[in-house]
Protein backbone atom coordinates (compact mmCIF):
# COMPACT_ATOMS: atom_id res chain seq x y z
CA UNK A 1 0.00 0.00 0.00
CA UNK A 2 1.47 3.41 -1.06
CA UNK A 3 1.07 6.19 2.01
CA UNK A 4 1.13 9.79 1.05
CA UNK A 5 3.37 11.23 3.85
CA UNK A 6 3.60 14.52 4.85
CA UNK A 7 6.75 15.78 6.44
CA UNK A 8 7.24 19.18 7.85
CA UNK A 9 10.42 20.65 8.57
CA UNK A 10 11.12 23.61 10.76
CA UNK A 11 13.70 25.48 13.17
CA UNK A 12 13.56 24.46 16.68
CA UNK A 13 11.36 27.01 18.40
CA UNK A 14 14.11 30.25 19.44
CA UNK A 15 16.40 29.92 16.62
CA UNK A 16 16.90 32.39 14.55
CA UNK A 17 14.95 32.58 10.67
CA UNK A 18 17.03 35.44 8.50
CA UNK A 19 14.98 34.06 5.36
CA UNK A 20 11.71 34.43 7.49
CA UNK A 21 12.98 37.98 8.67
CA UNK A 22 13.66 38.93 5.31
CA UNK A 23 10.11 38.02 3.74
CA UNK A 24 8.26 39.02 6.46
CA UNK A 25 9.85 42.71 5.88
CA UNK A 26 8.97 42.42 2.10
CA UNK A 27 5.22 41.53 3.14
CA UNK A 28 5.66 44.43 5.47
CA UNK A 29 6.68 46.65 2.08
CA UNK A 30 4.10 46.13 0.41
CA UNK A 31 1.40 46.88 3.23
CA UNK A 32 0.94 43.14 5.15
CA UNK A 33 1.76 43.73 8.87
CA UNK A 34 2.44 40.41 10.59
CA UNK A 35 2.64 39.27 14.24
CA UNK A 36 4.85 36.66 13.21
CA UNK A 37 6.00 34.32 10.09
CA UNK A 38 7.78 30.88 10.18
CA UNK A 39 9.24 29.28 7.51
CA UNK A 40 8.91 25.48 7.10
CA UNK A 41 10.04 22.97 4.41
CA UNK A 42 7.30 20.30 3.12
CA UNK A 43 7.92 16.88 1.56
CA UNK A 44 5.31 14.87 0.11
CA UNK A 45 6.90 11.46 -0.14
CA UNK A 46 4.88 8.53 -1.37
CA UNK A 47 5.52 5.69 0.63
CA UNK A 48 5.39 2.13 0.43
CA UNK A 49 4.47 0.36 4.22
CA UNK A 50 1.58 -2.69 4.85
CA UNK A 51 0.34 0.39 7.12
CA UNK A 52 0.19 4.00 8.44
CA UNK A 53 2.46 2.99 11.66
CA UNK A 54 5.13 1.95 9.91
CA UNK A 55 4.53 4.47 6.73
CA UNK A 56 5.28 6.78 9.49
CA UNK A 57 8.00 4.89 11.38
CA UNK A 58 10.15 5.08 8.03
CA UNK A 59 9.39 8.97 7.47
CA UNK A 60 10.97 9.50 10.62
CA UNK A 61 13.72 7.30 9.95
CA UNK A 62 14.20 9.80 6.86
CA UNK A 63 14.14 12.91 8.90
CA UNK A 64 16.62 11.62 11.38
CA UNK A 65 19.18 10.39 8.73
CA UNK A 66 18.41 13.55 6.55
CA UNK A 67 15.93 15.65 6.25
CA UNK A 68 16.21 17.16 9.14
CA UNK A 69 19.16 18.58 11.22
CA UNK A 70 18.81 18.12 15.17
CA UNK A 71 20.84 20.54 16.34
CA UNK A 72 18.53 23.42 14.85
CA UNK A 73 15.47 21.53 13.84
CA UNK A 74 12.35 19.80 14.55
CA UNK A 75 9.94 17.88 12.15
CA UNK A 76 6.57 16.29 12.06
CA UNK A 77 5.11 13.67 10.32
CA UNK A 78 1.44 13.42 8.38
CA UNK A 79 0.67 9.97 6.64
CA UNK A 80 -2.17 9.73 4.69
CA UNK A 81 -3.96 6.55 2.41
CA UNK B 1 53.44 11.07 3.79
CA UNK B 2 50.22 11.90 1.54
CA UNK B 3 47.31 13.81 1.50
CA UNK B 4 44.07 13.45 0.09
CA UNK B 5 41.68 16.27 -1.20
CA UNK B 6 38.15 15.31 -1.81
CA UNK B 7 35.91 16.13 -5.15
CA UNK B 8 32.11 16.20 -4.54
CA UNK B 9 29.56 17.01 -7.51
CA UNK B 10 29.84 21.30 -6.97
CA UNK B 11 33.45 21.36 -5.68
CA UNK B 12 35.03 24.32 -6.66
CA UNK B 13 37.71 24.49 -4.00
CA UNK B 14 39.21 21.51 -4.97
CA UNK B 15 42.24 22.10 -7.30
CA UNK B 16 43.15 25.49 -5.37
CA UNK B 17 43.61 23.46 -2.01
CA UNK B 18 45.64 20.40 -3.92
CA UNK B 19 47.98 23.28 -5.60
CA UNK B 20 48.31 24.69 -2.13
CA UNK B 21 49.21 20.73 -0.66
CA UNK B 22 51.29 19.70 -4.30
CA UNK B 23 53.09 22.71 -5.04
CA UNK B 24 53.58 25.42 -2.15
CA UNK B 25 54.02 22.43 0.23
CA UNK B 26 55.33 19.92 -1.78
CA UNK B 27 53.45 16.99 -0.41
CA UNK B 28 52.07 13.98 -2.60
CA UNK B 29 48.66 14.84 -2.82
CA UNK B 30 45.50 12.77 -4.30
CA UNK B 31 42.34 14.07 -5.48
CA UNK B 32 39.44 12.00 -4.98
CA UNK B 33 36.11 11.92 -6.85
CA UNK B 34 33.80 10.87 -4.50
CA UNK B 35 32.73 7.76 -6.03
CA UNK B 36 35.81 5.90 -6.03
CA UNK B 37 36.01 6.05 -2.50
CA UNK B 38 39.43 6.35 -0.04
CA UNK B 39 40.89 3.14 -1.67
CA UNK B 40 44.62 3.96 0.75
CA UNK B 41 45.28 5.16 3.84
CA UNK B 42 45.65 9.16 3.85
CA UNK B 43 47.48 11.15 6.68
CA UNK B 44 45.56 13.94 6.25
CA UNK B 45 42.41 14.56 4.17
CA UNK B 46 40.77 17.96 2.91
CA UNK B 47 37.19 18.42 2.42
CA UNK B 48 37.20 21.24 -0.45
CA UNK B 49 35.04 24.38 -0.54
CA UNK B 50 32.25 24.62 -2.63
CA UNK B 51 28.39 24.42 -3.40
CA UNK B 52 28.62 20.44 -3.26
CA UNK B 53 25.03 19.02 -4.66
CA UNK B 54 23.94 22.77 -5.14
CA UNK B 55 23.18 23.09 -0.98
CA UNK B 56 20.29 21.19 -1.99
CA UNK B 57 18.35 20.89 1.48
CA UNK B 58 20.79 21.90 3.64
CA UNK B 59 24.67 22.60 3.12
CA UNK B 60 26.65 19.49 2.69
CA UNK B 61 23.62 17.77 3.72
CA UNK B 62 23.91 15.85 0.53
CA UNK B 63 27.73 14.83 0.37
CA UNK B 64 27.87 13.94 3.97
CA UNK B 65 25.48 10.99 3.07
CA UNK B 66 28.16 9.69 0.06
CA UNK B 67 30.28 6.61 1.01
CA UNK B 68 33.53 8.39 1.00
CA UNK B 69 32.40 10.39 4.29
CA UNK B 70 32.25 7.06 5.75
CA UNK B 71 35.28 6.36 5.14
CA UNK B 72 36.50 9.97 6.01
CA UNK B 73 34.71 9.26 9.41
CA UNK B 74 36.51 5.76 9.69
CA UNK B 75 39.79 7.99 8.78
CA UNK B 76 39.23 10.44 11.59
CA UNK B 77 38.08 7.44 14.16
CA UNK B 78 41.36 6.02 14.07
CA UNK B 79 43.06 9.77 14.69
CA UNK B 80 43.70 10.76 10.90
CA UNK B 81 43.82 14.15 10.19
CA UNK B 82 40.44 16.13 8.28
CA UNK B 83 40.49 19.68 7.19
CA UNK B 84 37.00 20.64 6.31
CA UNK B 85 36.57 24.33 4.66
CA UNK B 86 34.01 26.40 4.08
CA UNK B 87 31.67 23.59 2.29
CA UNK B 88 33.93 21.16 4.21
CA UNK B 89 33.25 22.35 7.24
CA UNK B 90 29.55 22.30 6.44
CA UNK B 91 30.02 18.91 6.35
CA UNK B 92 31.95 18.14 8.94
CA UNK B 93 29.28 19.30 10.78
CA UNK B 94 26.47 17.65 8.99
CA UNK B 95 28.75 14.20 9.78
CA UNK B 96 29.15 14.80 13.38
CA UNK B 97 33.16 15.54 13.15
CA UNK B 98 32.69 19.00 15.06
CA UNK B 99 29.61 19.39 17.33
CA UNK B 100 27.15 21.99 15.65
CA UNK B 101 25.75 23.47 12.35
CA UNK B 102 26.93 25.78 10.10
CA UNK B 103 23.80 27.46 8.87
CA UNK B 104 22.38 30.89 7.21
CA UNK B 105 24.09 33.84 7.91
CA UNK B 106 22.38 36.30 10.06
CA UNK B 107 21.99 38.88 7.35
CA UNK B 108 21.26 36.48 4.60
CA UNK B 109 23.27 37.10 2.06
CA UNK B 110 26.86 36.09 0.79
CA UNK B 111 29.64 37.93 1.85
CA UNK B 112 33.00 37.32 0.09
CA UNK B 113 35.96 39.46 1.62
CA UNK B 114 38.88 39.35 3.74
CA UNK B 115 38.38 38.98 7.32
CA UNK B 116 40.38 38.87 10.68
CA UNK B 117 40.81 35.98 12.73
CA UNK B 118 42.29 35.41 16.33
CA UNK B 119 43.88 31.81 16.50
CA UNK B 120 42.18 30.77 19.86
CA UNK B 121 44.28 26.90 20.10
CA UNK B 122 48.04 26.76 19.06
CA UNK B 123 48.41 23.12 20.44
CA UNK B 124 46.24 21.41 17.95
CA UNK B 125 47.72 19.32 15.15
CA UNK B 126 46.44 22.03 12.54
CA UNK B 127 47.83 25.13 14.57
CA UNK B 128 50.61 24.47 15.78
CA UNK B 129 52.85 26.79 13.73
CA UNK B 130 50.83 30.07 15.13
CA UNK B 131 51.39 31.77 18.11
CA UNK B 132 49.24 32.35 20.93
CA UNK B 133 46.63 35.18 20.15
CA UNK B 134 47.67 35.67 16.98
CA UNK B 135 45.39 37.96 14.68
CA UNK B 136 45.69 36.52 11.11
CA UNK B 137 43.79 37.40 7.65
CA UNK B 138 42.10 34.90 5.60
CA UNK B 139 39.35 35.61 2.97
CA UNK B 140 35.66 33.97 3.83
CA UNK B 141 33.31 33.85 1.24
CA UNK B 142 29.68 31.93 2.28
CA UNK B 143 25.94 32.70 3.14
CA UNK B 144 25.83 30.03 5.38
CA UNK B 145 28.90 30.17 7.51
CA UNK B 146 27.10 31.23 11.33
CA UNK B 147 27.87 28.68 13.78
CA UNK B 148 25.09 27.57 15.71
CA UNK B 149 25.48 24.39 18.47
CA UNK B 150 23.86 23.76 21.87
CA UNK B 151 24.51 25.59 24.70
CA UNK B 152 26.16 22.39 26.10
CA UNK B 153 28.20 21.73 23.19
CA UNK B 154 29.20 25.56 23.19
CA UNK B 155 30.62 25.49 26.71
CA UNK B 156 32.56 22.02 25.89
CA UNK B 157 34.11 23.84 23.44
CA UNK B 158 35.78 26.26 25.47
CA UNK B 159 36.28 24.11 28.25
CA UNK B 160 38.21 22.28 26.43
CA UNK B 161 40.04 24.75 23.91
CA UNK B 162 38.44 23.44 20.99
CA UNK B 163 37.61 26.78 19.39
CA UNK B 164 40.30 27.25 17.13
CA UNK B 165 39.33 30.35 15.45
CA UNK B 166 37.23 33.59 15.75
CA UNK B 167 36.56 36.71 13.79
CA UNK B 168 38.39 39.55 15.04
CA UNK B 169 39.02 43.17 14.35
CA UNK B 170 42.77 44.37 13.07
CA UNK B 171 43.71 44.72 16.77
CA UNK B 172 42.83 40.89 17.47
CA UNK B 173 39.52 42.45 19.91
CA UNK B 174 36.61 39.62 19.50
CA UNK B 175 33.85 42.04 18.93
CA UNK B 176 30.13 41.94 17.17
CA UNK B 177 31.46 44.17 14.90
CA UNK B 178 33.92 42.30 13.74
CA UNK B 179 31.50 39.41 13.66
CA UNK B 180 30.04 39.32 9.62
CA UNK B 181 27.60 36.21 9.82
CA UNK B 182 25.96 36.53 12.97
CA UNK B 183 27.93 33.29 14.62
CA UNK B 184 28.00 32.27 17.93
CA UNK B 185 30.57 33.74 19.96
CA UNK B 186 32.21 34.85 16.68
CA UNK B 187 33.63 30.84 16.52
CA UNK B 188 34.45 30.55 12.66
CA UNK B 189 37.37 27.39 13.49
CA UNK B 190 36.08 24.38 15.47
CA UNK B 191 38.49 21.25 16.79
CA UNK B 192 36.51 18.54 16.60
CA UNK B 193 36.52 15.93 19.91
CA UNK B 194 39.70 14.36 19.91
CA UNK B 195 41.55 17.68 17.90
CA UNK B 196 41.98 15.96 15.11
CA UNK B 197 39.35 17.46 12.79
CA UNK B 198 39.22 20.81 12.43
CA UNK B 199 35.84 22.24 10.54
CA UNK B 200 36.75 26.28 9.39
CA UNK B 201 34.73 28.55 7.10
CA UNK B 202 37.70 30.73 5.82
CA UNK B 203 39.74 29.38 3.68
CA UNK B 204 43.29 29.01 4.65
CA UNK B 205 44.51 27.52 0.73
CA UNK B 206 43.13 30.80 -0.79
CA UNK B 207 45.75 32.75 1.77
CA UNK B 208 48.93 30.26 1.33
CA UNK B 209 50.94 32.47 -1.03
CA UNK B 210 52.36 35.77 -0.47
CA UNK B 211 51.52 37.02 -4.05
CA UNK B 212 47.56 36.01 -3.63
CA UNK B 213 47.65 38.86 -0.95
CA UNK B 214 48.30 36.66 2.56
CA UNK B 215 50.53 33.99 3.24
CA UNK B 216 48.65 33.54 6.64
CA UNK B 217 46.79 30.22 5.82
CA UNK B 218 49.64 28.55 5.28
CA UNK B 219 50.45 27.63 8.73
CA UNK B 220 47.37 25.47 9.14
CA UNK B 221 49.17 23.26 6.09
CA UNK B 222 52.64 23.77 7.64
CA UNK B 223 51.37 22.57 11.25
CA UNK B 224 49.53 19.44 9.73
CA UNK B 225 53.04 18.21 7.89
CA UNK B 226 54.46 19.18 10.48
CA UNK B 227 52.45 17.32 13.29
CA UNK B 228 52.10 14.19 10.35
CA UNK B 229 56.12 14.27 10.31
CA UNK B 230 56.30 14.03 14.52
CA UNK B 231 54.42 10.91 14.15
Amino acid sequence: MIFDVKITISLKSGMLDPEACAIQHALSNLGFETEYLNNSKLFSVGISADDSESAKAKAEEMCDRLLANPVIHSYSVEVTE
Amino acid sequence: MRFAVLQFGGSNCDKDALHVLRDVCGVDTDLIWYREGLKRDYDGIVIPGGFSYGDYLRAGAIATRTPVMADVVRHSEKGGLVLGICNGAQISAESGLVPGVFTINEYPKFICRDVFLKVGNTDSPFTSAYSEGEVISLPIAHKEGRYVASPEDIEALERENRVAFRFCDENGEVTPESNPNGTTGNITGVLGKGGNVLAMMPHPERASEDVLGSSDGKKIFDSMISYIESL
